[in-house]
């Protein structure tokens, strides 16, 4: 090899950088890719090659009281915590829209603390609280927990479709005569509802996916999805696992998906309505 | 109402939500740790006779009382227990000798006189009361110093804990170390990967964003489970490894810090490009070529122009990066062995394991102040959100 091609536009150096792009590609896709089709596994090990396809381990989950329970709370305590960031979430970033609140900036820093801070540390200060509160082991509890974690992910992506939208399409309806109430219902809100939607799918997969608050303020009634993953992986690895991850991984993918996929055809549509003006 | 107005009430409720649940909690931690509340819960007598007493003559027979009263009472067993744990952190016996001393005077009757050192000598050692004044104040920096493996001797200074029992230290170092590997690998892999990303275009920068997008789609845990099948002895990495016949013997990829680098790396790294990627765009596309036609080797291009563009993105993505690994407890819980444990998993213990929630809220508030410090930095540095969508 010259060192001529190592040059930025000779062989070696564009063969150097295929094959590094494919290597860091390759490392960050293997997991995601690898663990997928293992559900399927005929086997009682986790390894490949797999023997099957089979049904085996969803089988499995299906008559385990313990994954059952745990998948039903998870989607208790996800919709729950949804609810309860995107609402507040949302009325927050509209709030903070046009800075006229005092400390906006200060505030928006706070709001976004709750994704920095250590979940063990969050965890321990909420096991003391509810303690006192007499929310330990409670849905409630957890639901709220984890709404605390959820509400940036809300705050930041409404923010964002607040702050693409053109604020003469607000003034025009108000100047055509739509009262407050109306130019809210009928342009802000539809305007700014993918950003809703994609801050609640976001909630929703960070409430899936939360392990330590949930160890902290948890009960065994309210074991998650997550929990019961973890505490299996510490366990025995078994195929069931994969069956979790593939469950957890597909239903956060179909609600971003069609979250997406929602908003991109929504874009089409006016594109049409505009062009058919 | 005012635009102002409305505003205000729009944010309210996340204000109150926040500073309820989230605030408050973090603020109650921080209390713990400095509340010296155990042992005066659980022997209000004791703590107010003990107060007037110096600590240099032998306890008086008040105190002696005091106490007596204190342990007939009807203490809770869960808050004698926690009064017991921490006066024992203080002065080793102290597990042995209270509830002895308590079952003694429970037997016997409530009139007859009892002298505290026949019914266990240690109770003549002055050094046992200097703990229990010790515990005594409202405020107690006891658990601060503990968590540094630091304690108070009897006269109040500042001394090292046992080497046996300091642990402490030794679990920050790692923890420190562990964020700084991490760091360094998402760099070496994320600065020339994010490069890379800009210097394509069309599709092909659209699949290579897409594969940094869809790990952080993917559920933390999916992932740490993955690469917990990938990297065990008859994995795929393995089994690859042999078929190829590059090794004979398995590697031992997991369970050690070789396995908790490759999984928090892979977690993290997304993290890394988009910031360097995001500060790489903006460069203007003709800057490489204008330093080309100038004459700049590309060696000297890339050093000279690109290397100081990407330099607030890699800053960001690093401290990024960083602040959030030292926080890590589930990736090095199922993927470390017992020597790569991080600081989260001693405070996990402390307050799921055994309850100290002073030594857990003491713990907690050595990787909250670091991470808070970040954050703003980070703030400050950083146009990027944090989010990513």
């Amino acid at each position: 090899m010259s060192s001529a091609s190592l040059r930025p536009g000779g062989a070696a150096f564009n063969a150097l950088r295929l094959g590094f792009g494919t290597l860091v590609v390759g490392f960050l896709l293997l997991p995601l890719v690898a663990i997928l089709p293992l559900a399927f596994t005929d086997s009682v090990f986790l390894v490949y090659p797999i023997s099957g396809p089979s049904m085996r381990w969803f089988g499995v989950l299906a008559e385990s009281q313990a994954w059952t329970r745990a998948i039903v709370n998870s989607l208790i305590i996800g919709t729950g915590a949804t609810i309860v960031a995107t609402v507040i979430g949302t009325l927050a970033a509209m709030g903070l829209r046009r800075e006229l609140v005092p400390f906006s900036g200060l505030l928006r820093s706070i709001f976004l603390l709750p994704m920095v801070v250590p979940a063990v540390v969050l965890g321990v200060g909420m096991q003391i609280l509810y303690a006192r509160m007499g929310l330990a082991s409670s849905y409630l509890g957890v639901i709220i927990a984890h709404a605390v974690l959820c509400v940036p992910f809300v705050l930041v992506n409404v923010a964002s479709s607040l702050a693409s939208m053109d604020p003469a399409l607000e003034r025009a309806a108000a100047s055509l005569g739509a009262s407050p109430v109306e130019v809210f219902r009928n342009v802000t809100l539809p305007l700014a509802m993918p950003g809703i939607l994609t801050g609640a799918v976001f909630a929703f997969a960070t409430s899936l996916d939360e392990v330590v608050i949930t160890l902290f303020v948890a009960g065994p009634n309210q074991t998650t999805l997550a929990r019961q993953m973890f505490s299996s992986l510490r366990e025995n690895i078994s195929p069931a696992i994969a069956a979790a991850a593939f469950i957890i991984m597909i239903l956060t993918f179909v609600l971003l998906l069609a979250v997406k996929g929602a908003s991109l055809i929504g874009a089409l549509r006016k594109k049409r309505e505009i062009s058919g003006l | 109402m005012s635009a102002r107005l409305k505003a205000l009430l729009l944010v309210t409720p996340l204000v109150v939500f926040l500073g309820l649940f989230f605030l408050w909690p973090l603020w109650m931690m921080i209390a713990t740790a400095v509340q010296g509340g155990t042992v005066r819960l659980a022997f209000p007598q004791t703590a107010t006779a003990i107060a007037s007493w110096d600590g240099s003559d032998p306890p008086p027979a008040a105190l002696q009382a005091a106490l007596i009263r204190d342990l007939r009472a009807d203490t809770p067993q869960e808050r004698f227990g926690d009064a017991v744990r921490t006066l024992n952190s203080q002065q080793a016996g102290f597990r042995t000798l209270l509830p002895r001393t308590a079952r003694t005077l429970r037997e016997a009757a409530e009139s007859d006189p009892v002298d505290l050192a026949t019914v266990d000598p240690r109770w003549s050692d002055q050094a046992y009361w200097l703990a229990l004044k010790r515990s005594m104040p409202a405020y107690t920096d006891a658990n601060l110093l503990a968590a540094i493996d630091l304690k108070r001797t009897d006269e109040a200074r500042i001394t090292p804990v046992e080497p046996d029992f300091a642990v402490n230290r030794a679990i920050m170092l790692r923890t420190f170390v562990i964020a700084i590997q991490v760091t360094l690998l998402c760099a070496a892999i994320g600065l020339p990967f994010a490069m890379l990303t800009a210097s394509l275009s069309g599709w092909k920068r659209n699949a290579l964003l897409i594969a940094v997008l869809l790990p952080l789609w993917t559920s933390l845990l999916v992932r740490t489970a993955a690469w917990l099948i990938l990297l065990q002895d008859s994995g795929l990495i393995n089994q690859t490894l042999r078929a190829i016949g590059l090794i004979d013997s398995p590697l031992s990829l997991i369970y050690n810090r070789t396995g908790v680098l490759i999984a928090m790396t892979h977690v993290l790294l997304p993290l890394m490009v988009l910031p360097i990627y995001a500060s790489l765009i903006a460069i203007p596309r003709n800057l490489m070529p204008a330093a080309a036609a100038l004459g700049a080797a590309p060696l000297q291009a890339f050093r000279h122009v690109l290397l100081p563009l990407a330099m607030p993105g890699l800053l960001s993505g690093s401290l990024l990066v960083f602040m959030v690994a030292l926080g890590y407890y589930i990736t090095p819980a199922l993927t470390g062995g017992a020597g790569d444990q991080m600081i989260s998993s001693v405070i996990a213990f402390y307050a799921t394991g055994t309850a100290n929630w002073g030594m857990a809220g003491a713990l907690g508030l050595f990787l909250l102040a670091p991470t808070t410090v970040l954050y703003i930095v980070y703030s400050r540095l950083s146009r990027t959100p944090l989010v990513q969508t």
